[in-house]
């Protein structure tokens, strides 16, 4: 790369939040954010599984275990479990197409999760749906959605059913920086805004929507969308799992009272680039480096290590059971059969007996 | 048994639905405070106040988004478009969320929806303002497409739509708002995907839906004056489309013209053209005709307008076509 090229990326990237620069983190302990020590590990647990499962994903998807798109959420994953941890399990989960995390956070488990990267009939949208489009609407999550921003009125909807039958449910949707541009963001917060609906809306803030950096794709500052429209909203560190778990709580319990929309903008990053097929040539080596170093799982690790509320031992105990859990996830998925072929026409419409044209 | 208006039939289906059902809500752009812009959600408010009757900002991809959402999460919503046309701005929620959003979960997912409105030309709009979408939401796998042409279906099968578990496009006609039927009091409902044999007849079939019933109707009514016994069809409802009746009427009379709003490229009349040459091909004394919109948008100046959309004259030139009349 000749020096010019540097400059230029360096100039393209300048407006991109700093690791350095990131919202400050909370100074609340876990005590202080009501977390267990047994908590702590199982939270720790969770991310590392997101990480790992996602890593072994890469692998299957370059060994050519299956096709289609992968878009790994590798960086963001105190984003996820922050959120499900700070919510109630029957809160109401829908996200983008980047959603492994996400899924698996709000109980798709390992098996159905890889079972459905391999498009098997074991997966968690039996095969139909892919990495784009998990699926459990029992554990409330509601998809995986593959186009930019179409999602965020589907929130509002969801949203609207919880307040039209009373139950006091809160649904929170996510999004990375790219959606914030689309109109569905605007009619949605419009919508959201004027009935009140209980809904959190979460811009993932990785800096990229694909390769065009934040400041490149959208004009003032992400969270001041919220602003004409009369809703709160804050930005928070999407680095460190305890700010993320902080807020999400506090909003939580301000949507869950007040039954108002709230937007939050995380601020995270995400280490691989948009798709399988993109090496991320856009950004700097040293910028993803920056970030390397305040990785939210490393720095729970130390957090725990420091504290000694756990041993190195007892961590790599918990690695190991995840490797294991990862591994059986792909063994599982390998030995799940495709769908029967007869698949094909179910599930498009209620009716098993539909005369489809031929 | 009472002459109802269209519009009335309309409102007494989501009536009944919504008394029947505290899950069926509805929402569109002046439906509630303004009691509907063609008058068809006249009262709603009033009855059932304003958690269940909604007055939506003109924001179709929100409020339709919106309904989808509300329908994966337990509630049955009605969304109404002042016309289809507008619709087009929140297409992406009809087509990739609606329609796919279950088959994409593995069936996890209901999406009770009925999206309705009014659909097609009525008159002097301009084109943007103009269009039928039969054809079109027909197209798309997961959805229900139904198009009545007169009150007594449009009841019936608005009725079934609304208790139907899946997405359903309804259209409607803002012409046809005014125009009046015998409709039972009495409940009742129509099956989906259930074509009618309105007049029958020996000498060809013609297939009409919505506005386009109404033009074929008039043509067979002319040809009878002329010794030609037209058997009408109205397939009421495009998707799933009732083939099986269409095939039985023209291996009876050999012959068959389509009327369609649509626009000719992939329309109605040609998949149903393709179907009759595919299964009845040995019963065809000619090859079938089509009468649809020409294949441009539609024109402001009435001179060009009256060449633009379909009339009885169309139709009964295709008749004469197909039974070489001449």
């Amino acid at each position: 790369m000749s020096n010019t090229d540097k400059a230029s990326i360096t100039s393209r990237t300048a407006s991109i939040t700093k690791a350095t620069d990131l919202p400050k983190p909370t100074r609340k302990t876990h005590k202080g954010l009501n977390i267990s020590e047994e908590q702590l590990l199982e939270l720790y647990e969770s991310m590392y599984l997101q990480r790992r499962f996602e890593e072994r994903s890469m692998q299957m998807y370059q060994k050519g275990k299956f096709g289609g798109f992968l878009h790994l959420y590798i960086g963001q994953e105190a984003v996820s479990t922050g959120s499900g941890f700070a919510l109630n399990q029957d809160d109401d989960f829908i996200t983008a197409y980047r959603d492994h995390g996400h899924g698996l956070v709000k109980g798709i488990t390992p098996n159905e999760a890889m079972a459905e990267l391999f498009g098997k009939k074991d997966g968690c949208s039996r095969g139909k749906g892919g990495s784009m489009h998990y699926f459990k609407p029992e554990k409330h999550f509601w998809g995986g959605h593959g186009i930019v921003g179409a999602h965020l009125p589907l929130a509002a909807g969801i949203a609207f059913a919880n307040k039209y039958q009373e139950n006091d449910r809160v649904t929170i949707c996510f999004f990375g920086d790219g959606a914030v541009d689309q109109g569905a963001l605007n009619e949605s917060f419009n919508l959201a805004q004027l009935w009140k609906l209980p809904v959190i809306y979460v811009v993932e803030n990785n800096g990229y929507s694909m390769g065009t950096a934040v400041h490149r794709h959208s004009a003032g500052k992400l969270a001041d969308r919220a602003y004409p429209y009369g809703m709160k909203y804050d930005v928070v560190n999407g680095m460190d799992l305890f700010s993320v778990i902080d807020k999400v709580s506090e909003v939580a319990e301000r949507v869950r009272e007040t039954k108002e929309p709230y937007f939050l903008e995380v601020v995270t990053y995400r280490y691989r680039g948009h798709s399988m097929s993109d090496p991320a040539n856009y950004r700097t080596k040293e910028e993803l480096e920056e970030y390397k170093k305040i990785d939210p799982i490393e720095r729970l690790k130390t957090y725990i290590l420091d504290k000694k509320l756990a041993s190195e031992k007892d961590l790599e105990a918990i690695n190991e059971k995840v490797e294991e859990v990862v591994l059986e996830a792909v063994e599982f998925a390998e030995n799940s059969d495709f769908p029967d072929e007869k698949e094909l026409y179910q599930d498009v419409y209620a009716d098993d007996d539909f005369p489809y044209l031929t | 048994m009472a002459q109802k208006q269209f519009r009335e039939v309309i409102r007494e289906a989501i009536r009944e639905e919504m008394e029947r059902d505290e899950n069926v809500f509805i929402m569109g752009e002046e439906v509630a405070e303004y009691n509907g812009a063609y008058k068809a959600t006249q009262g709603l408010l009033d009855q059932f106040g304003d958690k269940r009757v909604l007055d939506t900002p003109i924001s179709e991809l929100g409020f339709a988004g919106l309904g989808v959402g509300a329908a994966m999460n337990g509630l049955r919503p009605i969304v109404e478009f002042m016309t289809f046309n507008f619709a087009l701005v929140g297409v992406d929620q009809i087509i990739n969320n609606a329609a796919k959003i279950r088959y994409m979960s593995g069936g996890q997912v209901k999406i009770p929806i009925v999206f309705r409105g009014p659909n097609a030309s009525a008159g002097q709009l301009g084109a943007t303002h103009s269009t039928s979408f039969e054809s079109f939401y027909a197209h798309f796998p997961g959805l229900i497409t139904i198009h009545p042409s007169e009150p007594y279906d449009a009841k019936g099968l608005l009725k079934a739509a609304i208790r139907d578990d899946n997405p359903v496009i309804f259209l409607e006609s803002e012409q046809m708002y005014g125009w009046k039927q015998e409709v039972p009091d009495e409940e009742y409902l129509l099956p989906i995907g259930k074509a009618k044999v309105k007049r029958e007849g020996k000498d060809v079939t013609v297939v009409a839906d919505g506005k386009m019933y109404h033009v074929a109707k008039k043509a067979a009514e002319e040809l009878a004056k002329d010794g030609v016994e037209v058997e009408l069809i109205d397939p009421r409802t495009i998707k799933p489309f009732d083939m099986k009746t269409v095939i039985e009427s023209v291996k009876k009379t050999n012959r068959c013209v389509v009327v369609d709003e649509s626009h000719p490229f992939g329309g109605v009349a040609a998949e149903v053209g393709f179907q009759i040459q595919r299964d009845a091909f040995d019963y065809l004394d000619a090859p079938v005709q089509r009468v649809t919109i020409p294949d441009v948008p539609a024109p402001f100046s009435r001179k060009l307008f009256d060449a633009w959309i379909p009339g009885p004259k169309q139709v009964i030139d295709a008749v004469n076509t197909v039974t070489y009349r001449k």
